[in-house]
Parts: structure tokens; C-alpha cells; sequence
């Protein structure tokens, strides 16, 4: 049981350092920032994704494992958030949300 | 060659030529970010060398809330200054000057470091064995919170002292409303649900921070960092506006740590036998609520030194956009 315990530890860190290794090269290569972004938000969220995965099994139970976890949601929710807004920063708002009061120079 | 070795290692040399990348950056937004980064790998160097105290500082203080302010400076300066043709010598002198100066800096310190004698000099023996008079389980708190009280206290006056600077930079017209240099145009939905979904939480650990900090690494300026952090992306996206500068309860809330410090500090010249002196019996109650005073006045100082000067209520400050931004 532990053997495959940390078998699963192995295989998922590795397959998250691969995710990690793919979006850093994407970030790099990708030509503009909403390719860029995709690349790196990947990397947070299935590349932590995965390590969190693997190293569950190696932590106290119950509490060890719920900290994880929430680093986990938290970069999730991070970087959800930033690739909003870094999306909205680069990509000038379609003329109709202009109307509704989305775009940015509208009257507060 | 051990893998630890390895990893550290490859830790000081990214954290070198991060530090050069940042000097060498042609645009004051690109250092700043540099300079968040690179105090974040510091705080992982500062985990490495098992402090993990200062490493929630670096992170917390160091990096994030210092990121913020140089971030709102940048977006502040003018973006492409036109180089003047004349002075370029000066200009390059002063560089060469500030280097050496920097270069010296290092080479005297790394010196300091490089003679110490073997053993190194340490009272962290000392600062154990009296720990348990204070009650204390975290021996930094002992040194924060009992040892050098003075310390601690001046700290929590000088972010004050530091507050009413940068209040004093208020226009004439604008004194006494709300700060205005974390106003942005619109904020988008995305930072709207995240400043409703984060808050809860962050609270919950600045709270955490604080508490553990008497037995575990933590303590008031860590616990208040995260809380002011909660604070500002709240008023970022305009779920809550800044309070006015001369509210009087505003004002309280400021001063209420370091008065109740410096209260309990006077009164040690009676129970005690010394200013800033604790009561055998009381030590550890006593220092509970200045931890918890300290992090109610902190969190508010930090989070107001974000939200910048009182400004003029209805246009929103350019300033605070370009920061997010650009």
C-alpha cells in the first residue's frame, strides 16, 4: 500500500514538473499574452494541480492534506483572476460592452 | 554533491541575476516586478536558513505590500522620460557612483559575514532559557515582544509617523476625504468576485498569523500584512470605499496599538521593575493584547499607507488605474 502510495507520489509530481516545464517553454515561445497566459495559467492549474496530488498522500491526515489542498484553490482562484484581468488589459472591449459600461474610460 | 546543496544553489544564483536583471531593467514597471520576484525568492532563502519568521515578513511585508507601493510610484512617473542630451556624463558618473557605493556595501557585509569566529556569537541561548518567564513559546516573539519591547514599540509609531507623511501630501481641497490612490475606472467582474471570495479567508489566516505568532513563527506585522492586503483589494474593486482621514474612530483604530503598548509599557515601571517591563504572573496575558491591539493599528496603518493620500472624491486618480493597468 505504501509502495504504490508513493508510486502515485512519483508519477504525479513528475507529471506536474512536465506541465510546469511545458508552460514555462510556452511562456517563453508563445507569440502574444493571451497565448502566453494560457501557458502559464495551465501551469498553475494542473501543474500544482498534480504535485498537490502526489504529495497528498505524504502528508498528516487530515489537516496537512486540507492545508494543501487550499494552496491549490487559492492559486486557482489567483490565477483565474489574473488572467482575467490581464486578458481584459490587452484586448480592447468590444464596442457593445462600451455601451453597457464594461469598457474602462466610462463614466464610474 | 548533495540535492539540497544543488537547490540551494541554484537558488542564490537565480536570486543574483534576478537582482541584476531588476537594475538593469529599462522601465520602472519592469523593476518592480523584478523586485517583487526576487523578494519572494529571498523569503524562500530566508525558509532555507530555517527563519521562517523573517521569511513571512520578506513575503508579506518585504515583498507584497512594498511591490504595491513601488507599483502605484511607478505608474505615478511620467513613462518615457526624454533622456536630456546634456548631463548624460553626470548621469553616467552618478551610476558608476551608486555602484561602487552598493559594490562597497556588499563587500563590507559579506566581509562581517566571512570573519565571523567559530563559533559565531549568539545570545539565541539566552533568549531560550529566559523564554519561559514571558510565557512565550516563539522565541522571536520573546525578542519582539519582551526583550526589545522598545523595538517593537518605535515600529508601530514610526508606520504612524509614516502615515501622517503621506497624509501631509494631501492637496489643500482634498484633506480630510478619502484616500484615492486605489481607485480604479471600472473594476472588472473578475476582481469584484475576488475580492468577495478571497477576504474571508485571508482574514481568517491574518487572524491565524497573529495568534500563532506567540508559539509559532508569525506575529502582529505578519498577521497585519495580510489583513491590510485583504483591506486593499477590497477598496481596489470598490466594494468598500476607503473611510475618511478625519474620521475620529479612523484615528483610534491607528493609534490604539501603540497607546495600549506603551500604557502597559509605563505601567512596568510599577508592577515591574522597568519600563517595558511585564509582571512575572501577567507576561504572557498582557503581551496577548498588545499583540492583538498592535495587529488592529498595523493592519490599518499598512492598509491606509495603500490606499495613499486623501485626494479630491469624485475623479478617479489616474494613478491607481495606470498601476493596475499597465
Amino acid at each position: 500500500m505504501s509502495l504504490a502510495l508513493d508510486l502515485l507520489t512519483i508519477v504525479a509530481v513528475s507529471l506536474g514538473a512536465v506541465f510546469f516545464l511545458a508552460g514555462t517553454l510556452g511562456l517563453l515561445r508563445f507569440p502574444d499574452t493571451l497565448t502566453r497566459l494560457h501557458a502559464l495559467t495551465k501551469a498553475d492549474n494542473l501543474g500544482l494541480g498534480l504535485v498537490v496530488l502526489g504529495l497528498l498522500p505524504q502528508v498528516d491526515w487530515p489537516l496537512g492534506a486540507l492545508k494543501l489542498s487550499a494552496v491549490w484553490l487559492l492559486a486557482l482562484l489567483a490565477g483565474a483572476t489574473v488572467g482575467q484581468l490581464l486578458g481584459a488589459a490587452v484586448r480592447p472591449p468590444p464596442p457593445v460592452a462600451r455601451v453597457a459600461g464594461v469598457a474602462e474610460e466610462s463614466h464610474p | 554533491m548533495s540535492l539540497a546543496l544543488v537547490g540551494d544553489l541554484s537558488l542564490a544564483l537565480l536570486i543574483l541575476g534576478l537582482a541584476v536583471w531588476t537594475i538593469g531593467a529599462r522601465g520602472a514597471y519592469g523593476a518592480v516586478v523584478g523586485f517583487v520576484a526576487y523578494g519572494l525568492l529571498v523569503a524562500l532563502v530566508w525558509v532555507r536558513l530555517a527563519a521562517v519568521d523573517v521569511a513571512l515578513t520578506e513575503a508579506a511585508l518585504g515583498s507584497g505590500l512594498m511591490g504595491l507601493l513601488l507599483l502605484r510610484a511607478a505608474a505615478r512617473l511620467p513613462h518615457d522620460p526624454a533622456p536630456p542630451a546634456a548631463g548624460r556624463a553626470g548621469r553616467l558618473a552618478l551610476r558608476v557612483l551608486v555602484g561602487l557605493a552598493c559594490a562597497a556595501l556588499a563587500a563590507g557585509l559579506a566581509a562581517v559575514v566571512l570573519l565571523l569566529p567559530e563559533p559565531a556569537p549568539s545570545l539565541a541561548a539566552a533568549a531560550g532559557a529566559a523564554l519561559p518567564a514571558t510565557g512565550l513559546g516563539n522565541p522571536v516573539a520573546g525578542v519582539l515582544l519582551a526583550y526589545r519591547a522598545i523595538d517593537t514599540l518605535l515600529e508601530a509609531v514610526v508606520l504612524v509617523l509614516a502615515l501622517i507623511g503621506l497624509w501631509s501630501l494631501a492637496a489643500d481641497d482634498a484633506w480630510g476625504g478619502r484616500p484615492g490612490a486605489l481607485r480604479i475606472g471600472q473594476p472588472g467582474p473578475a476582481l469584484v468576485l475576488l475580492a468577495q471570495l478571497l477576504p474571508p479567508l485571508g482574514i481568517l489566516v491574518g487572524i491565524h498569523l497573529a495568534w500563532t505568532g506567540a508559539n509559532h513563527p508569525g506575529g502582529a506585522f505578519q498577521g497585519a500584512a495580510v489583513l491590510a492586503a485583504m483591506w486593499a483589494i477590497v477598496m481596489v474593486a470598490g466594494l468598500s470605499p476607503p473611510p475618511r482621514v478625519d474620521r475620529r474612530a479612523v484615528r483610534l483604530v491607528l493609534v490604539v496599538g501603540a497607546a495600549l503598548f506603551f500604557a502597559i509599557g509605563i505601567g512596568g515601571v510599577w508592577w515591574a521593575d522597568a519600563f517595558l517591563a511585564y509582571p512575572a504572573d501577567w507576561a504572557k496575558p498582557l503581551i496577548l493584547a498588545i499583540e492583538a491591539a498592535l495587529t488592529l493599528s498595523l493592519a490599518a496603518a499598512l492598509g491606509l499607507l495603500l490606499a495613499g493620500p486623501p485626494a479630491v472624491d469624485p475623479d478617479p486618480v489616474a494613478a491607481g488605474r495606470a498601476g493596475v493597468r499597465s
